[in-house]
């Protein structure tokens, strides 16, 4: 079973998470914690000095979450992006598709689960954060690059 | 009474809770008294039952009743196809369910 | 016909395995009803009142005969016979096994099928108008973008858990034949300057709270709509409600936030999304453009119709639709038969339209939101064989747009949400106005009814609606009127106090009287009603 996963290099941040409010009032902290419904954009002038995103999901249908992480990602925030809470294995790869890069599940996950999860679709209709080619892309080569 | 419903975890079919296993007809219902949720907990988890729920019955001369109509069409079948009802050939099994 | 590639294809393919991994999950107990129920349910498959039920979309409601005889296999197979077309242009099963579930899934996928986000917090099946193609009002045909949005929103990663249902729907023509602005999010096609873009509607629906969708933007170019509707929909999943369920429609936080403010928000994200290259490129849409492109129509014929049999006549004039193509009709075919149940065909019936549509219809039929079914690609010389055919299968009925081409909801005899039954009133009502004549003389005339306030019938948007409530485990049925979900779409007023099922046939009766004494000329139901106002209506009924 596994308790944490990480699709980043090296070391998990360690430092503890602090509350969003208290991250942008004068903490020095380089670690916060996002609940669902909290604005991630708040973030965003902080993102060079962020070192790990935590996002809460409080229950695995409260999609708020996903929208958080590809917001930072969008805005180039590189840092770990962990995702922890009601974090089920049939959520991975959504989550994995809007930039999260660890897990943090209140349960621990079967790891041929997760395996299987992640590598069930091989292709994707969706431009989003993870550097995935959409099929469109794949579709037409001459055209889209990258 | 209080008796005991839900459905077959594989087929779907409504069953009723009979005593000693499952029925697909609501008049081999039992009362369960008070032990309906510790029932229903048990027979969910051994996969023989999925949304099973107690519910209030009367019995009658014509046998068990769903104290509401939501569970006497459910104990029937669908009022417009009597022909996949569990009484096929009573035309006039649908005026029960009123 | 959109047509699969590999893509495609094995995008739906990774699906059905990855549902029966799930569905051996549950049988196995690793899975509780609790863990398995979404996952299920994003697989369109419920747990009804008798049976699981399974809901297979049919995207913007078009498909070919292939696709419509898998139906009527499926149905005889894994199911009793019959099928149910729904107001979102799907078909559900009735009766279905769950182990059977993931074999049913793949045997669809062979036609390029599947039940993906048919349930659930998810957008849905892409809705559009069944005349897309062959009218001569619209714009461009809308379905290319619906299968543009199709693939957009299939597993789309951020939108698969939002507050509530999401349901999009695309149409091109000034008549409204989809229902567009009770939808989620409408968007009407049209041509400014040369150029194709989107009007685009949030915040319409129907459920607990109706209301008629208002635009939020005039024109957005066609190939910024899927960077604009990825707009739209963040600032939904960010800040709709989900504290209450019944407060979750997008139509709520429009509503809560103003339109203005909603607006200011999305054009706030667009500005931002639009330089992520979220949008597949043009070279996309004209892939897919091509597949839906015209079909080789003859030319030169006859746009005579020998109307000498009388009933074949009468079912002319009012089962067939105006064809853009010279020499050719859309025939609707009626799935509400005097009694019977609206939307449910027997598999011999399915394959039946089938035939036809792979013998007269370029191969290629549609399923209308009212629960019909069209053959959009006619020859005029061809409608006398095919009527013939649809008369022996008992599908010859010429009712659509009168009184008894009623819209129900499977209702209490099925479903597990439901107050009352829907199906019997629906019956009881086309009985009571069987004659041929008098629905003739009450003209369109749109009767929609629903088993409970979720609205699947669509009451509120009938020109008399019916809503199917519990008192005190009795049913009973509430009368609205004066609502529409065309062009001049409103939602419907409440008459006053339930009916029982009869009480309210009753009512409807007395309602119809009262047009036909006061209407004017050329006045429909509706337009006498909107002259009228609720007030004499409801003294006809009450009085």
């Amino acid at each position: 079973m596994v308790e944490f996963l990480s699709f980043r290099e090296g070391e998990a941040a360690q430092e503890p998470a602090v509350t969003v409010e208290s991250f942008t009032g004068q903490s020095n902290s380089t670690a916060v914690r996002i609940e669902a419904g909290e604005d991630a954009r708040e973030l965003l002038p902080y993102i060079d000095r962020l070192s790990l995103v935590e996002v809460n999901f409080p229950a695995y249908g409260d999609g708020r979450g996903y929208s958080a992480a590809r917001i930072l990602r969008e805005a180039g925030y590189d840092g770990e992006l962990r995702a922890v809470g009601d974090v089920l294995v049939d959520q991975l790869n959504a989550m994995r598709r809007c930039g999260f890069d660890t897990f943090r599940p209140d349960k621990a996950l079967d790891d041929a689960a997760v395996e299987r999860a992640l590598n069930r679709y091989a292709d994707v209709y969706q431009k989003t954060v993870d550097g995935r080619r959409p099929v469109w892309a794949k579709r037409h080569p001459e055209t889209v690059n990258g | 009474m209080k008796i005991l419903t839900g459905n077959d975890l594989g087929t779907g079919d409504v069953i009723w809770w009979a005593g000693d296993g499952w029925s697909r007809q609501v008049g081999d219902s039992v009362d369960v008294g008070d032990k309906g949720d510790e029932l229903a907990r048990v027979e969910e988890a051994a996969l023989r039952v999925v949304s099973a729920y107690v519910i209030d019955a009367t019995v009658d001369e014509e046998g068990v009743r769903p104290a509401h109509i939501k569970d006497r069409i459910r104990a029937l079948g669908p009022t417009v196809r009597p022909d996949l009802t569990l009484k096929p050939n009573d035309a006039d099994a649908g005026n029960w369910v009123i | 016909m959109y047509r699969y590639d590999n893509y495609d294809q094995s995008i739906v393919d990774a699906r059905v395995e990855e549902f029966r991994d799930q569905v051996q999950r549950r049988l196995a107990g690793h899975l509780t009803e609790d863990q398995f129920k979404p996952l299920r349910l994003m697989n369109g498959l419920y747990l009804q009142l008798h049976a699981y039920m399974l809901r297979v979309a049919i995207p913007y409601g078009t498909l070919n005969g292939r696709q419509m005889r898998k139906l009527g296999e499926i149905a005889r197979k894994y199911d009793k016979g019959y099928g149910h077309f729904t107001t979102r242009t799907n078909l559900q099963y009735n009766w279905i096994k769950l182990a059977d579930a993931p074999d049913i899934l793949a045997e669809l996928a062979t036609v390029e099928m599947h039940a993906i986000q048919t349930s659930g917090n998810c957008i849905r099946n892409i809705s559009s108008d069944q005349y897309a193609g062959v009218s001569a009002d619209e714009v461009t045909d809308p379905r290319p973008w619906a299968e543009l949005l199709r693939q957009w929103s299939t597993f789309h990663p951020e939108f698969t858990y939002l507050p509530r249902k999401f349901k999009i729907c695309v149409i091109a023509a000034e008549e409204d034949r989809a229902a567009m602005r009770l939808h989620d999010i409408g968007l009407k096609l049209v041509s400014r300057d040369g150029k194709v873009g989107a009007e685009v509607y949030a915040g319409g629906g129907m459920g607990r709270t109706p209301m008629v969708a208002p635009q939020i933007n005039d024109f957005v170019p066609e190939d910024e709509i899927v960077s604009y509707l990825e707009a739209c929909l963040r600032v939904y999943n960010r800040y709709g409600r989900r504290d209450n369920k019944y407060k979750a429609r997008i139509k709520i936080l429009v509503h809560e936030l103003g339109v203005e403010e909603y607006k200011r928000q999305v054009e706030e994200e667009f500005a931002h999304m639009r330089e992520l290259g979220l949008n597949p490129p043009t070279e996309e849409l004209d892939r897919i453009r091509p597949f839906f492109a015209g079909p080789a129509y003859e030319t030169g014929l006859s746009d005579e119709i020998d109307r000498a049999d009388p009933a074949f006549a009468l079912w002319v004039d009012r089962q067939i639709a105006a064809h853009r193509q010279p020499g050719y009709a859309i025939v609707n075919i009626s799935l509400k038969p005097r009694g019977g149940i609206p939307g449910d065909a027997s598999a011999e019936q399915i394959d039946l339209v089938a035939d036809l549509a792979e013998a007269y219809s370029l191969d290629e039929l549609r399923v209308t939101h009212a629960q019909n079914l069209v053959l959009p690609h006619v020859k005029k010389a061809d409608l006398h064989a095919i009527w013939q055919k649809l008369d022996a299968a008992g599908l010859a009925e010429a009712n659509m747009d009168l009184i008894s081409d009623i819209i129900a909801c499977p209702g209490l005899d099925y479903c597990s949400l439901a107050n009352a039954r829907s199906i019997p009133l629906a019956q009881k009502l086309s009985e009571r106005f069987a004659g041929a004549d008098r629905q003739k003389d009450l003209g369109e005339l749109k009767v929609k009814i629903s088993g409970c306030i979720n609205a699947c019938g669509h009451h509120h948007a009938g020109h008399i609606g019916v809503l199917g409530v519990d008192r005190k485990g009795v049913e009973n049925f509430q009368l609205s009127l004066g609502g529409s979900g065309a062009q001049d779409a409103s939602v419907g007023q409440i008459t006053g106090p339930g009916f029982s099922e009869d009480g309210v046939v009753d009512a409807i009766e007395k309602v119809t009287d009262l047009y036909l004494s006061q209407r004017e000329e050329g006045e429909r139901f509706l337009d006498t009603y909107r002259r009228l106002g609720m007030k004499p209506f409801k003294e006809a009924i009450y009085g």
